[in-house]
């Protein structure tokens, strides 16, 4: 996953913040120069990126998360009409790819009937289909963080059958997305390899979704066992799973999510190893 | 029903668990007729493989009679009388369709933790830690066998349980251990460690046409079974142990060499003393004295064969030796599938007869005593329990 960042620094800025900005570098530049010592300094030179901020109209934090309000700004003026679903410049990216032991033929027209897809994304509640001629309009629902419903229109914007699937949400959509998968043939008959590409706008922005990430709620690895339950449901009709089977009696005291503590505990051993090329056979 | 429950180091407990159900139209449920205790469910016993939770049903050794299928499990029928490998395969996936069925993409239910720890997932498998799937194992009256389409193979009449059980993980890793070793006529193989999977490396190794094979242990027991099969006992702790190696290979060394001792080799020598050193601290995860000293012993352009368990990072591993002479590594989980019928057909020959193994038998209810006694005592080299 990444957030979408740019070579050449592109204003992110609006007008309103970038003159605010000006004025703030200009006061704390001078009341920087009249303090003596570190304090003075430090704030001379924080005066100084907020003026460079204000002229340049482009800002390195809202860069790093992925936050435009240029664009905005500029959308707010064109009356809201955008012609995208994720603005330039803006949104998380996410690419992830998985080879499925089945044909090309197989997988597309599996992953073309949405609804089935829908069925193996953990966070998708539903997918309907809304009766269009080509079933190209499918409108969508999903829990979101905190377990907020949220539903949003697509439409399939190119299809080239078993090569590629491309859709974009429709305007005002409260999850804007966009994204393309590909299908092509696996080496030497290995089956199929998919190579999906969301870019989205998360609810409450760019700062949102980085602190769902902060928050280990991570969507790329979400897509990545998304993809991996399609890919056990096409290579072997039923998904791998042990709930509902026996287990020894808890012992007192240990009520809590015994499994998040464990997931945890590797994740930690995992981290604690890197950037180690081997792996670690404990954790405690 | 009974059922052989983990709940920490050096504390597994015989608990009452429900019956298990049919959870998806591939599985399959057993009523277990036999089952046993396996040198890597020690590496449990002893907490060195992560992700364990208190409650979870061990085992992976286990045959018995079927009581339920599921709607797509077309090969058994109620009544069959089945051994079932340690390790779930799907059977569809590119890895089964080649043989590989330890390296099934889709039997580990939680493939996400083993990816994070090993880059990728290989099978669920049973009773073996949530990371390896969190499957309910084998040492319990009933078990639910996924992908039961694939997994189990019937067992004939003419074949006891005693004789079909090991079919299940330490005939076929001793044998792919074997095999791994690409034997040629003439060569010398030396087995270190001489436990189950160590006994049926010697035997295959000499169905395989090994001329000479060369077991190290420092358990006088382990190392009489092992001349029973034929080899020549080598006690590792021998002062001259390296020169009397070399020397009863003619001064080349041996031609392969198995490692059957895994995560928790012994060892008196500095090194082995060093590794237990960083393992109690948390420095180092695996001890890998045998493998060391195996990869010193080989002769070049040799084979050094890994059926030994392996969890994590080693220290002190001699790459340079392996490199300087031409060796071949070869390890990972053994693909039971791909040699249930072969081996079968030959303990069905009377060629092998696996029950030789056997030292301990007791009933599922004194579990936790086989456990301690398979950990202690030297003249213990396999436990069987019957539910």
């Amino acid at each position: 996953m990444e957030i979408i960042r740019h070579k050449h620094q592109l204003p992110n800025v609006g007008k309103v913040e970038r003159t605010a900005s000006v004025a703030a570098g200009v006061l704390l530049i001078g009341k920087g120069l009249r303090n003596k010592g570190w304090t003075g300094t430090a704030m001379a030179l924080l005066g100084a990126e907020f003026l460079r901020r204000g002229i340049t109209g482009n800002c390195h934090s809202y860069q790093a998360l992925g936050i435009n309000t240029a664009d905005a700004e500029k959308r707010a003026a064109e009356n809201g009409g955008d012609s995208v679903s994720v603005p330039h410049g803006s949104g998380i990216r996410i690419d992830e790819a998985i080879t499925i032991n089945r044909s090309r033929a197989d997988v597309y027209s599996f992953w073309r009937d949405l609804a089935n897809i829908a069925e193996f994304m953990e966070y998708v509640e539903s997918v309907r289909i809304l009766g269009d001629t080509d079933n190209r309009m499918t409108r969508w629902s999903a829990k979101g963080p905190g377990g907020k419903c949220l539903e949003w229109d697509a439409e399939i914007i190119n299809e080239k059958e078993n090569e590629l699937i491309a859709w974009r949400t429709l305007d005002a959509a409260e999850v804007a997305n966009a994204g393309s998968v590909h299908f092509k043939d696996g080496p030497a008959g290995r089956g199929t390899e998919i190579s999906l590409e969301i870019l989205y706008s998360p609810p409450g922005g760019s700062l949102g979704a980085f602190a769902a990430k902060l928050f280990g709620d991570d969507p790329a690895a979400r897509i990545h066992s998304d993809l991996k339950r399609i890919k056990a449901r096409l290579e072997a009709g039923v998904l791998a799973g042990t709930d509902g089977q026996s287990k020894g009696p808890k012992v007192q005291g240990e009520e809590t999510a015994e499994r998040q503590i464990h997931v945890d505990a590797v994740s930690k051993a995992s981290e604690e190893s890197f950037p180690a090329s081997d792996a670690p056979g404990f954790t405690h | 029903m009974k059922a052989v429950c983990w709940y920490g180091k050096k504390d597994v407990r015989v608990e009452n668990v429900p019956e298990p159900k049919l959870l998806t139209k591939r599985d399959a449920i057993i009523k277990t007729t036999l089952t046993a205790i396996c040198g890597s469910d020690l590496h449990l016993f002893h907490g060195v493989i992560p992700s364990m939770q208190p409650g979870d049903i061990l085992g992976h050794e286990f045959m018995g009679e079927v009581v339920e299928v599921g709607t797509e499990v077309p090969n058994l029928k109620k009544g069959d009388r089945v051994v079932v490998p340690f390790c779930i395969a799907c059977g569809n996936c590119f890895f089964c369709q080649d043989g590989m069925t330890a390296l099934c993409d889709n039997s580990n239910p939680n493939a996400s933790m083993a990816e994070k720890v090993y880059g990728s997932s290989g099978a669920g498998l049973f009773g073996y830690s949530h990371m390896f799937g969190g499957y309910a194992g084998g040492q319990a009256q009933y078990v639910r066998v996924p992908f039961a389409d694939v997994g189990p193979v019937k067992v004939p009449d003419s074949v006891s349980d005693e004789q079909a059980l090991f079919l299940s993980d330490i005939f076929p890793t001793g044998y792919m251990a074997a095999e791994n070793c690409d034997i040629q006529q003439g060569d010398v193989i030396a087995v270190w460690g001489c436990g189950p999977v160590g006994q049926f490396a010697v035997r295959s190794a000499f169905l395989l046409g090994a001329e000479k094979v060369i077991a190290i242990d420092n358990v006088d027991a382990r190392l009489c079974l092992a001349m029973k099969g034929g080899a020549e006992p080598l006690n590792y702790e021998a002062p001259d142990f390296e020169e009397r190696l070399r020397n009863a290979t003619g001064g080349r060394g041996p031609d392969a060499c198995i490692d059957a001792v895994g995560l928790e080799a012994h060892g008196t020598s500095l090194d082995a003393i060093y590794d237990y050193a960083k393992m109690a601290v948390r420095l180092e995860t695996d001890r890998t004295h045998a493998l060391r000293q195996a990869i010193y012993a080989c002769r070049k352009g040799g084979t050094v064969s890994i059926p030994g368990v392996y969890g994590g990072l080693v220290d002190k591993f001699p790459l340079g030796v392996a490199f300087n002479k031409g060796l071949t590594l070869k390890m990972g989980q053994t693909d039971v599938h791909r040699y249930l019928n072969p081996l079968l057909q030959l303990v069905e020959s009377r060629q092998i007869d696996p029950s030789f193994v056997i030292t301990d038998r007791l009933a599922l209810d004194d579990a936790a005593a086989g456990y301690s006694t398979f950990d202690t005592s030297d003249g213990c080299i396999k436990v069987v329990l019957k539910p």
